[in-house]
C-alpha cells in the first residue's frame, strides 16, 4: 500500500472533481455521489464513506474543492457534530441510519445539552430518561437549542440514574424531534433576536436502538460532541459568505445555508465589529478627540495581538509542534476584544448610542453590537470556565475541591426547577 | 510576516537561556546592580567570546553575525528574562543600530567591528532634561569651528552613559528646529569637556547617566543635517527591541508567580486551588502571550523592513509595557507580604518593568504614534 502524500492526494481529488463536478446536479444528489467517492469526508474510515487520509491532508482536499468551486458535504449547523459523534460512538445500525443523511444534508440536527438548571455544569442535567415498556420516556427541559424548530433529530443528554454520582448517571440518545411529546418554543434574547429555543419534553419517546454507547456512559459521548464543537467554533466566524455563483446546485446550497445560518446572523455584532471602528471614528470626527484615540488604539492593540496569537497557534500546528499556551486563549481573548469594541463604539457614537433601528447609527447596527456583545463571554463556555480550563489544563493548577462528584446525584444540591 | 520560530532559532533560544541562567542568576543581578558601573567587563567579555551576541544583527561585512531583528529580539527577550546586567541594550540595540542607519560605509566599517566583538561599549545619547523622546526635544548644538564640530548641551537618561567608551550623540545646527538640522556625532567617553554623572535610578539593573557637553570635539556620523530619518528609524527599531526584552521579563514573572502559588498553603490547601488565583493566572497568561505575539510580529516586521513597522513597533511597545507592568503588579500581589520585601526577587523585575514602561515613551505616547502611523 502506498503512503498518501500531499501531491498524490491533490492529483487524485483534482482528477475526480474534474470528471464528476457539475453545477446542474441537485444538492443531495451531488452529495450522495461525493459520499460514495470517499472525497466528502476523506479523513473518515474507508468503511464509512472516507478514505482514511491523515487529518493534515484535509486542507489539500479543501483547496481543490475551492479551486473548482465544488460544494462539499453538509457541514453547517449541528449536523457535523452529530456525524462526528456517531462515527465515534454509534452502533453500525446507527451509523447506517444517520451518517449518510447527515452528510447529504437531508437530516438536520440540534444539540440538547444545556438546561435551565445546568449551564456551565453540564453534567448536572436533570432531564430524565426512564425505560418504560419497550422504549425510553423523556421528561424535562432543555434550553439554548439552536435550530430545534426545524431539526429532524436531537442529540440528547439525559439522566438515567440519580443514585450514582452525577457523571455516571447520564446517557446519550438520538431523539426524533417531530413527535407530540417534544414542544419547541423560541427564546427571545436581549438583542431582540430569537436564535435559540427552549425544548420541553413530556413523555417524549426514544427507541431503545437510539441509545448511543451504553446506559451511564453519556458523559463520554457528550465530551466527544463538545470537543468537535470547540474545534469548529472558529469556523462559525467565516461561514455565511454565500457565493453568487450560478447553477442549480448553488441555488439549492444558498437556500440551505439561509435556513441553517439564520440564527447566526448577529454573530459578527456579538464579536464587536472592530472592523467598523476607524471608519466610524472618522465619519463622526471623534478621531480628533485624544481620549477616543487612546481607546481606539487600545482596542486595536488588543485585537491585533489576539489575531497574531491565533496565527502563532496555527503556525505551530502546521509545523506539527506541540500546542503551546497560545492555542487555548482564543475564546477568552475574543471576549476581551468584543467588550473593548463595545466600549469604543459607545464612545464614538456619543448620544446616538442611545438610539436603535433606523434612528440609530448605521441603521441600528451599532445598537445591535452594544446589546449583542454580552453573549460572547457566556456562550460556548463562560469566561470563568475558560479561565478554569486555562489554569488547569495549560498551567497545571489544581482543581478546586468539589462536593458533587463522589455522592449520589440525588443528594447534590440543585437549582429549584420551576 | 513570520509567526513561528525556525528550529535553529528555537535552538539558539534554548542555548541562550541555559547560558544566562548560569551566568545571570538573581545573585549575580543583585551583586552587579549594587555597583556604580552596573556591569562587569570580565563577564561581558565572556558573554561575547562564547556566544558572539553583541554583533547579532550587525552584518558580517562589518564584523557581526549577520542575523536580523528576529534573532536580536530573541537575545533581548532572554536577557530581559534573566535581567542580565550588561550594556547590551545601549551598545547593540541602540548605538549599533543608529550607526547602521546613519553611518557612511567607511564609518560602519570602522565603528561597528569593535562593537560587534564587544571591545567597545557604545551608547546613544538623544533625550535631554526636557524628557522628550523624539527629535523635537533636541537642544544640544553642534557648532563648526576650524572644520571641526563642537557639541554643547546636556543629555539625560543616557543608558550606560557613564561607562560607555563611545557615545553616539544627536545634536542640531544652531538655530534649527524640529526635524531640520539634526546630525549624529560620535564622541569618546573620555573626551575633553564631557562630564558624566551617574543618575540615581529606581531600576538599579539599568543604569542611566547625565552627560554634559561643553565644547566637546565630535566626529560627524553620516550626513550633516540629515539625521532625522535615521534617528526615527532607530527609535522604531529600539522600541521593537525593548518590547521583546519586556516580554521576556514578563514571562519570567508570570512563571515565578505560578511557582509560588503552587508552593504556598493557606486555609489547609494550596492557594493555587483557589479560583481567585487561577483566574488571575489565566489573565496573566493572556496578557503575556498577547504581548509576546505583538513583540514577535514587530520583530518580524523589523527584520523585513516592513512599511508598517512604525505602527507595529509602537503597538508592540505599548502592549509589552502594559503587560509587563500588570504582570509585575499581579506577581507581587500573589506573593503577598513576602513579595514586598527586598529579599524576594520580584521587585527587581518590577522595577525593570517600571523603567521600561517609560523608557522610549510610555504606552499612551506610543498609542498616539500608532494612530498617526495608521492615518487615523
Amino acid at each position: 500500500m502506498s503512503e498518501h502524500t500531499e501531491a498524490s492526494v491533490r492529483t487524485d481529488v483534482r482528477a475526480w472533481l474534474e470528471a464528476n463536478w457539475n453545477v446542474d446536479y441537485g444538492l443531495v444528489e451531488w452529495r450522495n455521489k461525493l459520499i460514495d467517492s470517499g472525497w466528502g469526508v476523506p479523513t473518515w474510515p474507508k468503511d464509512w464513506y472516507g478514505k482514511a487520509l491523515p487529518v493534515g491532508l484535509q486542507s489539500v482536499v479543501d483547496e481543490e474543492f475551492a479551486r473548482i468551486g465544488a460544494i462539499g458535504v453538509a457541514k453547517t449547523g449541528i449536523r457535523r457534530l452529530a456525524a462526528a459523534t456517531l462515527l465515534a460512538h454509534g452502533t453500525p445500525a446507527q451509523k447506517e441510519k444517520f451518517l449518510r443523511r447527515s452528510l447529504s444534508g437531508e437530516d438536520t440536527w440540534c444539540q440538547l445539552f444545556s438546561e435551565p438548571g445546568s449551564g456551565s455544569d453540564l453534567a448536572g442535567a436533570t432531564t430524565r430518561a426512564e425505560f418504560k415498556g419497550n422504549r425510553w420516556m423523556i421528561n424535562g427541559q432543555k434550553v439554548w437549542t439552536t435550530s430545534a424548530h426545524h431539526a429532524d433529530w436531537g442529540l440528547l443528554l439525559a439522566r438515567t440514574d440519580s443514585n450514582v454520582p452525577k457523571h455516571q448517571g447520564l446517557s446519550y440518545f438520538v431523539i426524533e424531534m417531530h413527535q407530540p411529546g417534544v414542544q419547541v418554543h423560541p427564546l427571545r434574547q436581549m438583542n431582540g433576536h430569537a436564535s435559540f429555543n427552549q425544548v420541553f419534553f413530556t413523555d417524549a419517546e426514544v427507541l431503545p436502538e437510539h441509545l448511543v454507547l451504553d446506559v451511564g456512559r453519556g458523559w463520554a459521548v457528550a465530551t466527544t460532541t463538545l470537543m468537535h464543537e470547540r474545534r469548529e467554533a472558529d469556523g462559525i466566524r467565516t461561514w455565511g459568505a454565500s457565493s453568487d455563483r450560478k447553477g442549480r446546485i448553488y441555488d439549492e446550497e444558498r437556500a440551505e445555508s439561509a435556513t441553517v445560518m439564520e440564527p447566526y446572523k448577529w454573530y459578527p455584532q456579538r464579536a464587536g465589529r472592530v472592523d467598523l471602528v476607524i471608519e466610524r471614528a472618522k465619519a463622526t470626527g471623534r478621531n480628533k478627540d485624544p481620549v477616543v484615540r487612546q481607546e481606539i488604539a487600545r482596542l486595536l492593540t488588543l485585537s491585533k495581538s489576539a489575531e497574531w496569537t491565533a496565527r502563532r497557534a496555527r503556525a505551530a500546528q502546521l509545523q506539527g509542534k506541540p500546542q503551546g499556551p497560545e492555542g487555548s486563549l482564543g475564546k477568552l481573548a475574543s471576549s476581551h476584544v468584543a467588550r473593548a469594541a463595545a466600549r469604543v463604539h459607545t464612545l464614538i457614537s456619543g448620544a446616538d448610542a442611545m438610539l436603535t433601528g433606523e434612528d440609530g447609527p448605521m441603521n441600528g447596527l451599532i445598537a445591535e453590537i452594544l446589546v449583542s456583545v454580552p453573549a460572547g463571554s457566556i456562550a460556548g463556555g463562560t469566561d470563568e470556565i475558560q479561565r478554569n480550563i486555562i489554569s488547569e489544563r495549560v498551567l497545571g493548577m489544581p482543581k478546586e475541591p468539589r462536593t458533587d462528584n463522589d455522592r449520589p446525584f440525588r443528594d447534590v444540591p440543585k437549582n429549584l426547577v420551576v | 510576516m513570520q509567526f513561528s520560530f525556525t528550529s535553529e532559532q528555537e535552538e539558539f533560544r534554548s542555548v541562550l537561556r541555559r547560558f544566562l541562567e548560569e551566568k545571570s542568576p538573581p545573585t549575580a543581578v543583585r551583586r552587579l546592580m549594587e555597583t556604580e558601573a552596573g556591569w562587569d567587563r570580565a563577564a561581558w567579555q565572556a558573554l561575547n567570546q562564547q556566544l558572539g551576541l553583541t554583533g547579532v544583527h550587525i552584518p558580517e561585512s562589518y564584523g557581526g553575525q549577520g542575523f536580523g531583528f528576529v534573532e536580536l529580539g530573541i537575545v533581548l527577550e532572554e536577557m530581559g528574562r534573566a535581567l542580565l546586567c550588561a550594556p547590551y541594550f545601549a551598545s547593540t540595540a541602540l548605538a549599533a543600530t543608529a550607526i547602521l542607519n546613519a553611518g557612511t560605509e567607511a564609518q560602519k566599517r570602522e565603528l561597528l567591528a569593535p562593537i560587534a566583538d564587544g571591545e567597545t561599549i557604545a551608547t546613544l545619547a538623544f533625550t535631554e532634561p526636557n524628557g522628550r523622546w523624539d527629535a523635537s526635544g533636541v537642544e544640544t548644538t553642534a557648532q563648526t569651528s576650524g572644520g571641526r564640530f563642537r557639541l554643547d548641551g546636556v543629555k539625560s537618561v543616557v543608558v550606560d552613559g557613564h561607562t560607555a567608551d563611545l557615545i553616539v550623540v544627536l545634536a542640531r545646527r544652531p538655530g534649527s528646529t524640529g526635524e531640520e538640522g539634526l546630525s549624529f556625532f560620535t564622541v569618546a567617553g573620555n573626551a575633553a569637556g564631557l562630564t558624566r554623572r551617574p543618575l540615581k535610578v529606581m531600576d538599579p539593573t539599568r543604569k542611566l547617566a547625565l552627560l554634559t557637553f561643553r565644547s566637546v570635539e565630535a566626529d560627524l556620523l553620516g550626513t550633516e543635517g540629515a539625521a532625522a530619518a535615521p534617528f526615527a528609524k532607530t527609535l522604531t527599531q529600539a522600541a521593537v527591541c525593548l518590547a521583546n526584552e519586556m516580554v521576556g521579563g514578563a514571562e519570567r514573572l508570570r512563571e515565578s508567580a505560578l511557582d509560588y502559588a503552587n508552593l504556598r498553603v493557606q486555609f489547609g490547601r494550596s492557594i493555587a486551588s483557589f479560583q481567585s488565583m487561577k483566574h488571575k493566572q489565566a489573565d496573566m497568561l493572556i496578557d503575556v502571550e498577547l504581548a509576546k505575539s505583538a513583540a514577535y510580529t514587530a520583530a518580524s516586521a523589523a527584520a523585513e523592513d516592513d512599511p508598517d513597522l512604525p505602527a507595529l513597533a509602537s503597538l508592540a511597545k505599548a502592549a509589552a509595557s502594559e503587560a509587563y507592568m500588570q504582570t509585575a503588579i499581579h506577581t507581587i500581589q500573589i506573593h503577598g507580604g513576602i513579595g514586598f520585601t527586598w529579599d524576594n526577587d520580584t521587585h527587581l523585575w518590577f522595577k525593570r518593568a517600571k523603567s521600561s514602561e517609560v523608557f522610549l515613551g510610555d504606552p499612551s505616547y506610543h498609542r498616539e504614534l500608532m494612530m498617526r502611523a495608521w492615518n487615523v
